[in-house]
Parts: structure tokens; C-alpha cells; sequence
């Protein structure tokens, strides 16, 4: 599992870095996009992967803390996703506001010089 | 009374952020109100910072001892609750940033408050990012707040529209954005590797890592620190400062001088509490003091290239806070009280600088708008905006406030206060922070010989001095001297008085240059013997419901 895990991390790093770079700005904000996918999954399994774990106390008897998983990542993460969500949302209304000013999706606004 | 002041900490972060969302509520036309709850918020931060200020030297030792005050919010203590944690930096830098933000927003109310919506709300929420930033005792809290201050000053460097704010905005939020997640990267290696993210926790957990975690745990710290450093500009990752600094409308660029401090604050801060453990995170120190030689060289070769003053000013900033990272990177401790010196100047300078850039360039732009057939700037951003146009805006900015004689007398003399701030000549403060600096090396070196790196700083110091003398020099002949038959320009009270308050304020800093002194030696003594910190935090009760 934790094979898995780390290549999809991988991948969606690499191409999410190799979006970035790219001079279209539709290019740049999947490359974000990605990219904070693969963070919030690297944050996610800092907990740990464990199956069949609840990261809630089930009950006043149940006092054994490896029959759960760390909540604390699960609440980093969630924060980590809703902060993304609105940056990558802000991110879309200036490209297309610079789309509009400018004329060109180009990163610099304006074509490069052939 | 100490029970309401017990409450002191979360004041500079709640009232902006009160005052920020009822913004967003009040209509338009209710212009009175619109302006008087910003500045009433600002003045309460100013307030509750000065008495923070005060209580962190121990004036009143039933509530604090030993400079360092925590407060846990919702009565969790930490390590598992959320802790704000007030010692004599964070006190230092919360009266900092509201003593630039009460100019910047007064300089503001003159039009540029006007020319798209939401200005105060932003303005408020990077208030309350700031605060926030330089108050919590939890890393991942940090981070929340820096994406608090990202986000409105995101809105705020597109505030005025136009296309050189969006591709200048641009290029800030991609950056920013891919800071962020370096900064996300960084907090969960270091939350996978030592299960706490309390900052005074985590300089405990330090020492007892395993090597093999410990490796990742500095892994981690390295990618972290990158973050910190994108923000405080550091070479080659501030690429993109220049651009935005100048882009942005004017008082929104006195405000954004303080963002770089952040940084270098963050920095400190962390830097400081994870060196208590053990010494072996000098290589962050190295890479301070390599990055902060190469951040100077590129801030001083842009300062002497620059051809406007706005981009001038942003090279200046990188400049200085090149210089603030190099002396951090020294590990000389006895140059700490100096480097909090030359940072509280170079930012209200800064501050001063950019809105005096903006009244300098204000009447150019009206200048070649009435010679050329070229259409002034608000008429695009009304367009731009959606926003209706008032019916005659010249009208209205007359009515804002009086215009003030002799404005060229009032430029020129600012702009020579500012230069001298910059260049740290005699006798403003910057010249006091450049000295205390320069004076802590030789002195510390007193003992042996002065080591090359004690050179190269003593170089730095100088060299970015003479070029910005240069640069300045040129920039303002240019302005003030050489241009014939350009129109005086009507200057308002309420922007030539915040340029003058925080000049004003620096040559304060000069005066009471002592007593400024002494606390920041204070402050830095208590950064530098972090088991203080640790052990406050630590012990904090819960607060108790007021009786």
C-alpha cells in the first residue's frame, strides 16, 4: 500500500511541477491543482496508513491508542483542502482577469517573440 | 481588570477580523461609518499592542513573568490545544505592523479606498493575518495565518485592476501559492516525525529523535524554512517582488513593506526554538548567510538599475532584508538587538518611501494624462470593476481633506528623510541600526580576530548603503530637479501626513534610541534562551472563567 501511495504522490508531484512551469495559465492552475493534491495525500499519510482504524474513542472502555488512527492529520488535511479550494478559485478569477486586460493566456502577458 | 487583560493577547486578531467582516456588510453610502471603524480598529490594535508591549517588560508581574505570556484559546492547553504566545519579538513586531498599517490606511482614505470594492475588509483580514502570524505558538496555526494575510493581500495587490496589477498579481500568487504548499510539506514531515506541532513542544520532542528521524525532521525544517524565505524575498526566489511591490497601488505597497518582515520573523522564530535542543541545525545558519550575500548582491545591482523609484524602493527592500538574513546567518548573538533595530526601520522607511513613490507618481500620471490623450487610471479600474463611476471624481477627492502649501518643499524634504533611512547616513535611525549592527560585530570580534564572514558583513552593510546614495541620488534629481514645467501637484494633509508621521517616528526612534535599545536586547536575550519560552508555555494554566 504504501508503494501505491508514494508513486501516486510521485506522479502527481512531477506533473504537477512540470504544469507549473509551463508559460499558459490554464497549464499553471492544473499544475497547482495537482500539486495540492499530492500534498494533501503526503499529509494525509503522515498519520500513518492503517486499515480498519477509527480516529474517534469508540466507547469509555476502549483506552488502547494503537487501535486508532491519528485524527490530527485528518483535520490538517481538511483545513489544507478548503484553503487550496479558495486560493485555486481566487487564482482563476485573475486569469481570466488577466486574460481579459491582456488579451493572451501567456504567463508574462504577451506572446513570445518569435 | 487583569481578568479582561488576561485577554489582551487575542485582541489585535479578533478586532480586525470583526471589524473586516462587518465591512463586507455595510453599504456603500454609508461612507462615514465605512471609514471610521477601520481606523477605530487600527487605533484599538495600536492600543492593545503598546500594552502588550508593556506588559512583556514585566511591569506587572502578577500577570506575566519573565516576559512571555500565553494564552490558550478555548482554554486547551498546549501542547494539544492552539496556544498565543506573546514574548517581547511578537510584542515588537504586533506594535510594528500596527504603526504602519494606521499611516498606510489614513494615506488610503484620500481615494484609493474607493477605487474597488472591499478594500477595508482586505486591509483588516491582512491585519489579522499579520497579528495572528507573529502571535501563535503552533506551527500549523502559522500557516493558517499566513494563508490569511496571502489571501487578502492577493485582493489587495489586484486592488486598482489594471493590467500591470494582474500580471504582477499573477506571477505573486503562483509563487505564493507554491510556497504554501512547500510550507504544507514541511509542517506535515515535521508532524510525522515528532507527533506535535506546538512550537515550545517540538523544541522539547527535538532531542529525543532517533537519527534516521532526525534526518527527516531536518529535511522537513530545510523545506520549511524555504517557505519562510520565499516570503522574506530571498535570492533567487523574489523574483517576483519588484514587480508586485510596484505594481500595487500605493498605500497597498506601505503596508506590504512589513510582508517581507514576516519572514525573516518566521524565521527567527522557529530557527531559535529548534537551535535549543542541540547546535545541529547550523546549516540553516550557512545557507542564511550565503542566500542573504546573494540576496544583497541582486538587491543592490536592481537598486542601481531600476529606473522609477517604485521599483527603486522594491530593490531596497530586497536589500535590506538580504542584509537582515545575512547578520541572522553570522550566529552572532550579541548582533540580534541590532538586526531588530535595522528591521523596525528599514520597514516604517520602506513604508514612508512607497507612499511618498505614490504622491510623486500621482502627479505624473495626472501630468501625462492632460498632455498625452492617454485616459487616467481610475476610469479603468471603475470599468473593471463594474462599479459606477461618481459622478464627477475630482469633486469628491477635493472635498476629502485640505491641500497643504509648499508641496514640493514637503516632497523634497521627505523624499531626502527617506533616502537618508535607506542609506542609513546620519541622523535618522537607519544610521543607528547600521551602526549598532556594525559595532556588534567588532565588538564580539573583540576577543579574537574578525573573521572573514565579519568582513563580508561589514562589506554588505557599506556597500548597500553607497549604492542606494547612488541610486537615490539619481532617481531624485530626476524628480525634483530636472523636469521643467511640471505641474506642482495639490498635495492632501491626509497623505502628506502619514509620510510625515512615520518619518516623525523614525527620528523618535533616533531620540529614544536607549530605551529601544534596551528592550530589544531584552528580546533578543530571551530568543536566544528559548528554555524560557518552553517552559512558560509549558506550565500555562487553562484560563479560568472570569469570576
Amino acid at each position: 500500500m504504501e508503494i501505491v501511495l508514494a508513486l501516486a504522490i510521485g506522479v502527481l508531484t512531477a506533473s504537477g511541477v512540470w504544469l507549473l512551469l509551463r508559460p499558459r495559465t490554464f497549464q499553471v492552475i492544473m499544475g497547482l491543482v495537482l500539486l495540492s493534491y499530492a500534498v494533501n495525500l503526503f499529509i494525509f499519510c503522515m498519520g500513518r496508513l492503517e486499515i480498519d482504524r477509527p480516529p474517534i474513542l469508540l466507547g469509555p472502555d476502549a483506552l488502547d491508542p494503537r487501535m486508532y488512527a491519528d485524527p490530527v492529520p485528518q483535520a490538517l488535511v481538511l483545513t489544507a483542502i478548503v484553503i487550496s479550494f479558495a486560493t485555486t478559485a481566487l487564482f482563476l478569477v485573475v486569469l481570466l482577469a488577466a486574460r481579459g486586460l491582456t488579451g493572451t493566456d501567456h504567463v508574462d502577458g504577451r506572446e513570445p517573440e518569435e | 481588570m487583569t481578568a479582561l487583560l488576561r485577554h489582551l493577547p487575542v485582541i489585535p486578531i479578533l478586532v480586525p477580523l470583526v471589524v473586516g467582516a462587518v465591512e463586507l456588510l455595510l453599504p456603500e453610502a454609508r461612507r462615514g461609518l465605512r471609514v471610521a471603524l477601520p481606523v477605530a480598529s487600527v487605533l484599538a490594535q495600536i492600543a492593545a499592542a503598546l500594552m502588550l508591549l508593556y506588559l512583556t517588560t514585566d511591569s506587572m508581574p502578577d500577570m506575566w513573568t519573565e516576559g512571555v505570556g500565553v494564552y490558550s484559546i478555548g482554554s486547551w492547553v498546549a501542547p494539544f490545544g492552539i496556544v498565543l504566545v506573546v514574548d517581547r519579538l511578537a510584542a515588537l513586531m504586533v506594535t510594528l505592523t500596527s504603526l504602519v498599517a494606521l499611516p498606510a490606511l489614513v494615506y488610503s482614505l484620500a481615494n484609493w479606498d474607493r477605487v474597488g470594492p472591499g478594500f477595508h475588509s482586505m486591509f483588516q483580514f491582512l491585519l489579522m493575518g499579520l497579528n495572528g502570524a507573529f502571535l501563535t505558538g503552533d506551527l500549523f496555526n502559522l500557516f493558517v495565518f499566513f494563508e490569511v494575510l496571502l489571501a487578502a493581500s492577493y485582493g489587495l495587490m489586484l486592488h486598482g485592476s489594471g493590467p500591470a496589477r494582474v500580471k504582477a498579481g499573477l506571477h505573486y500568487i503562483s509563487v505564493n501559492l507554491t510556497a504554501s504548499f512547500l510550507f504544507l510539506i514541511g509542517v506535515a514531515m515535521i508532524y510525522g516525525m515528532t507527533g506535535t506541532l506546538n512550537m515550545a513542544d517540538l523544541a522539547q520532542r527535538l532531542t529525543l529523535l532517533d537519527a534516521d528521524d532526525r534526518a527527516l525532521f531536518e529535511a522537513g525544517a530545510a523545506i520549511l524554512g524555504v517557505a519562510f524565505l520565499v516570503k522574506a524575498g530571498v535570492w533567487p526566489l523574489s523574483f517576483w517582488l519588484p514587480s508586485a511591490y510596484s505594481a500595487a497601488s500605493a498605500p497597498v505597497a506601505a503596508i506590504f513593506a512589513i510582508m517581507t518582515k514576516v519572514g525573516v520573523y518566521a524565521v527567527l522564530r522557529v530557527g531559535t526554538l529548534l537551535a535549543s535542543g542541540d547546535q545541529q541545525i547550523s546549516f540553516i545558519d550557512v545557507g542564511l548567510f550565503y542566500g542573504g550575500a546573494a540576496t544583497i548582491t541582486y538587491g543592490v545591482i536592481g537598486m542601481l538599475a531600476a529606473q522609477q523609484l517604485g521599483r527603486l524602493v522594491a530593490y531596497s527592500v530586497i536589500a535590506s532584508s538580504g542584509l537582515l538574513l545575512m547578520a541572522l546567518g553570522l550566529q552572532n548573538e550579541a548582533l540580534t538587538a541590532p538586526v531588530l533595530f535595522y528591521l523596525v526601520s528599514s520597514a516604517l522607511a520602506a513604508s514612508a518611501f512607497f507612499m511618498l513613490n505614490g504622491m510623486t507618481d500621482r502627479t505624473r500620471m495626472i501630468q501625462m494624462a492632460a498632455s498625452a490623450d492617454v485616459a487616467p487610471l481610475p476610469d479603468v479600474t471603475y470599468m473593471g470593476f463594474g462599479v459606477k463611476e461618481p459622478a464627477d471624481p475630482l469633486s469628491s477627492e477635493d472635498e476629502v481633506g485640505v491641500a497643504i502649501p509648499a508641496a514640493m518643499a514637503f516632497l523634497g524634504l521627505a523624499f531626502v528623510s527617506c533616502v537618508l533611512l535607506v542609506a542609513g547616513l546620519p541622523p535618522l535611525s537607519g544610521f543607528i541600526g547600521k551602526f549598532a549592527m556594525l559595532y556588534a560585530v567588532v565588538q564580539s570580534a573583540a576577543e579574537g580576530a574578525l573573521g572573514w564572514h565579519d568582513w563580508a558583513l561589514i562589506a554588505a552593510v557599506l556597500v548597500v548603503g553607497f549604492a542606494a546614495v547612488i541610486a537615490l541620488t539619481r532617481i531624485g534629481l530626476r524628480l525634483f530637479w530636472s523636469v521643467t514645467g511640471r505641474t506642482t501637484p495639490r498635495l492632501r494633509v491626509i497623505e502628506a501626513g502619514p509620510v510625515g508621521f512615520l518619518i516623525l517616528l523614525c527620528l523618535g526612534l533616533t531620540v529614544g534610541a536607549g530605551p529601544v535599545m534596551t528592550y530589544l536586547d531584552s528580546a533578543a536575550r530571551s530568543l536566544h534562551a528559548p528554555d524560557v519560552y518552553i517552559r512558560v508555555v509549558h506550565t500555562a494554566a487553562a484560563l479560568e472563567a472570569a469570576p
